[in-house]
């Protein structure tokens, strides 16, 4: 049984928590540190950055990805950038004002010292990368450039043209790959977790396969750090890479940890709208585009003309006209429901009339193509090899797609989950954006987990353990879990139904996108619950997967994962069932204010809800953490 | 609405590492042109499967060009025939109704065959392992702005930097070498204030390391042609430049000591 959830935030003036803390914890003298190991899965930048900053600290750290290397992660994906209190461009930023920007941008359900801390060490992160030798862009004195980011009225997003987070991680790998060479991190490649082991309410390590050979093993460790990103495949198209998933977590998960606020999930506005059955995937065009991109659709129902045909009195530019202090640049979650209201009227843009356009024709009058093209030319390049239309004569068309899940293993402020041993880092964990995320705090989030949070609260937990030997992987809490781990894979191929992975991945992911997407409503996730439980039980009995369990085997991958995104979306509806209440990506359709904002209900949901697994079948049960506002007074939130 | 298109794919078939291998055809019909190269791909797998038999394995995951995992030969050039593109991002306009296209996996000594079209790849990760890294324990960095870039160093780095790792070059590369992935991972650190102290030993470890499982550069130019990120032939030059240098200076070093 679990008892009170216990955030551990210490007593004390927020502005010098952390310090505080720091001090408060134990410490492992350096001799010890090679005595203790830690497994890390995942190497995005929240697992790499952690992986080589404990291996510098002198700990034995196993890492493991299931990629061919640990620089594939998704991290590498992110473009636009990220946010850093450096105040470089005397605009009145401070670490104070992006704690303050991130908890009303969370829309007050993150915990208020996580967020603080995020802050705080948001500075570091961008000397770290720096010296590292990151590129972000600067400007002619040498010095580094800033700019303005997802709703944000300050500059304090550092950036490497579109690429951000493909040099941040970079950055972290090379640091890993250091540490490789060095001898202190043993990086096992295309080893994907399967299971989390727990001895004696401890998490103590992990039982993997190899994604080459098949082959099943298990590792031991004093702590478990998970850093395997979030579950926004559910929806089956995101912006996610093909192989995200929730697995990992999701294991961890039914062998108890808590898992919290499932239906917070962000969905972006400006992502390239799908074109058929047959799209694998969504592009994200960085955000960055709003700051020079105009937002509009045809003022008619019945447009049929080509944009550039549109005179200018038939155009509605409908976010500069409802939000006329912030404009094109309300937070991504306006700004896709928005998109969705347009295009639900029937106005949108397109042969499938799913999109909007984001129209750089003013921009380029007013500052010249070259200059467009030097901000955004790569994206631009990447519109164009996608849609085949050139975004410099022709508007963009864009429309929402799932993009982040704010939700995630619940973690205490030390990052460990309710089972001790098992810490949890980076998307994973469910800790500092609330129902929210701003742009640019994914990168922060990752690399503070990693670089500056980690490294020190797991020597808290640590310490204590000084003279302990991990448990031996011959033990049957291993040896049982691999058998289990052999005998389903066994199960999935001999099934031998009629329909692929694929087919059942797409076909769940539509209902999560109508039911549990930008709007939900108590109707529709009530109808969610049934339906996926339905589809379910046919993929459970229909799959086919082919091929054997020793080779590479993609469907075998790929099965087991989809089995999980079925669990996890139950869950999903579940959470936003109960949640009777709109926050931020969370908006039901019964709880906006007149203004269509969504409308929070603080006496009855100012807590994070985080769920414990009760066995396959069975109801999940519902804790509760309470969130306190001392610094940051909740508000309405108005874009107006 | 967009057009659709019925091929004639030849694909390398592999059981496992050891197994031989074989050409494949299949019929592709109905593709439309706005699908990728790889939601082609899964659309002739989701076939084979509803056929009873194994699809085709092939690795990609961000689809965005960023994440270097994907990576076929298509008629014998390296990411397919559009430049500068990554496979992921390659769309079958390209194509021609009719076409037949040739599917094969990266063809190098140092990239083993996993199984079908995926290549096992880790040599590149040796050599980045011997070098490709600026030695900076965390938290010990100094304020970002304290360390001054020209923005032109600054953005140079940046074109090095880009390159996202797929293998393509040594795939394109008749010496199957792979200077041109090592010369942009070393360049991005060798051009940088922040990469001097370390400048010359990660020249020399990381072309040595290289040497060790590639082969070697005759400046064909293949590689800078299959680059999907269209990384320049120049930091090659520049790789070469400090290996020279390196190989001098850590000798005279070495003889004063």
């Amino acid at each position: 049984m679990i008892g009170e959830l216990n955030s551990n935030v210490p007593e004390g003036d927020i502005e010098g928590l952390w310090t505080q803390h720091k001090f408060d914890m134990k410490l492992v003298n350096p001799a010890n540190k090679r005595k203790f190991k830690v497994i890390v899965v995942g190497t995005g930048l929240a697992g790499a950055s952690a992986a080589a900053t404990m291996g510098e600290l002198g700990y034995e750290v196993e890492a493991f990805t299931y990629h061919d290397s640990p620089r594939r992660a998704h991290s590498i994906a992110a473009q636009g950038g990220i946010n850093g209190a450096k105040n470089y461009q005397n605009d009145g930023d401070s670490v104070y004002r992006l704690f303050y920007d991130t908890v009303k941008g969370g829309d007050f359900r993150s915990r208020e010292a996580n967020v603080y801390r995020l802050a705080e060490v948001s500075v570091n992160i961008i000397d770290q990368a720096t010296a590292q030798g990151v590129p972000f862009a600067r400007d002619y004195g040498g010095l580094l450039d800033n700019r303005s980011f997802g709703g944000a009225q300050v500059s304090r997003t550092f950036y490497a043209r579109g690429q951000t987070g493909q040099q941040l991680l970079l950055g972290a790998y090379s640091a890993l790959m250091r540490q490789v060479h060095e001898g202190t991190v043993a990086l096992h490649t295309r080893k994907e977790m399967v299971d989390l082991i727990v001895k004696d309410d401890k998490a103590c390590g992990i039982v993997v396969r190899d994604v080459i050979t098949g082959k099943v093993t298990s590792h031991s460790a004093h702590a478990v750090v998970l850093a395997t990103g979030g579950y926004g495949n559910v929806y089956y198209l995101s912006t996610n890479a093909m192989m995200c998933n929730v697995t990992a977590a999701w294991r961890a998960h039914r062998k108890g940890a808590l898992f919290a606020n499932p239906c917070y999930t962000q969905i972006h506005p400006t992502c390239i709208p799908a074109s058929d059955e047959f799209q694998s995937k969504l592009t994200l065009m960085s955000e960055s585009l709003r700051n020079d991109g105009r937002i509009w659709v045809p003022k008619s129902h019945d447009e049929t003309r080509a944009a550039a045909d549109i005179p200018e009195d038939e155009r509605d530019y409908y976010l500069e006209r409802k939000y006329p202090s912030f404009g094109n640049l309300v937070p991504r979650d306006v700004a896709s429901r928005n998109a969705k209201t347009v295009v639900d009227e029937g106005r949108g843009v397109g042969e499938l009339k799913n999109g909007v356009y984001l129209d750089f024709a003013d921009a380029i009058a007013r500052d010249g193509e070259d200059t467009i093209r030097a901000k955004y030319g790569n994206l631009f390049d990447m519109y164009e090899r996608i849609t085949g239309e050139n975004p410099y004569q022709t508007p963009m068309r864009i429309y929402p797609a799932t993009h982040y899940t704010m939700g995630g293993l619940w973690v205490d402020y030390n990052l460990m989950s309710n089972l001790p041993g098992l810490f949890a880092i980076g998307e994973c964990n469910f800790s500092d954006h609330g129902a929210n995320r701003l742009g640019a705090s994914a990168l922060m989030q990752g690399l503070a987990d990693g670089y500056f949070v980690l490294p020190y609260t797991v020597g808290n937990y640590l310490a204590p353990l000084l003279g302990t030997d991990p448990v031996d992987t011959s033990d049957p809490v291993f040896t049982e879990a691999e058998a289990e781990v052999n005998e389903q894979n066994q199960r999935w191929l001999s099934i031998n139904g009629t329909k692929s992975v694929d087919h059942y991945h797409r076909e769940l992911g539509k209902l999560v996108w109508n039911y549990i997407g930008m709007e939900r409503d108590k109707n529709g996730l009530e109808k969610a619950i049934t339906e996926i439980a339905a589809l379910e039980e046919e993929f459970l009995a229909n799959v086919r997967v082919l091929g054997s369990a020793d080779t590479l085997n993609q469907s075998l991958e790929k099965v087991q994962r989809v089995a999980d995104f079925f669990e996890l979306a139950l869950l999903k509806a579940r959470d936003a069932l109960d949640r009777e209440e709109s926050a931020g990506g969370h908006f039901r359709t019964e709880s906006q204010t007149e203004e269509g904002e969504a409308k929070r209900d603080d006496e009855r949901f100012q807590h994070v809800a985080a769920w414990e697994w009760t066995g396959k079948g069975n109801d999940p049960v519902r804790h509760q953490e309470e969130l306190t506002f001392d610094y940051v007074l909740p508000s309405q939130r108005s874009y107006k | 609405m967009s057009n659709t298109l019925n091929l004639t794919l030849k694909v390398w078939r592999q059981d496992g590492p050891n197994g031989a291998g074989r050409f494949e055809s299949y019929e592709a019909n109905g593709i439309a042109d706005d699908a990728s190269f790889l939601e082609m791909l899964d659309v002739v797998n989701e076939r084979l499967i509803e056929d009873g038999q194994e699809p085709i394995t092939f690795e990609s995951d961000c689809r965005e060009g960023i994440c270097g995992t994907c990576g076929i030969m298509i008629n014998g050039k390296a990411h397919g025939p559009q430049k500068g593109t990554a496979t992921c991002q390659l769309h079958m306009r390209k194509f021609s109704d009719g076409d037949n296209i040739t599917i094969e996996p990266w063809r190098a000594e140092s990239f083993p065959i996993l199984k079908d079209l995926a290549v096992d790849r880790s040599a590149l990760d040796h050599i980045i392992e011997a070098g490709g890294y600026i030695t900076v324990n965390t938290g010990g960095a100094p304020d970002a702005n304290l360390i001054p870039v020209p923005k032109e160093a600054a953005d140079m780095a940046f074109d090095a930097a880009a390159c996202i790792g797929c293998g393509a070059c040594v795939a394109a590369c008749p010496n199957s070498a792979a200077q041109l992935f090592t010369s942009a991972k070393l360049q991005h650190m060798n051009l940088l204030p922040q990469g001097q102290p370390e400048r010359w030993d990660r020249a020399e470890n990381m072309v040595e390391t290289m040497e060790m499982f590639f082969g070697s550069c005759t400046n064909h130019g293949e590689c800078h042609e299959a680059c999907p990120k269209e990384i320049s032939l120049d930091f090659i030059a520049f790789l070469n430049r400090d290996y020279v240098k390196a190989k001098i200076k850590n000798r005279k070093l070495l003889g004063q000591n």
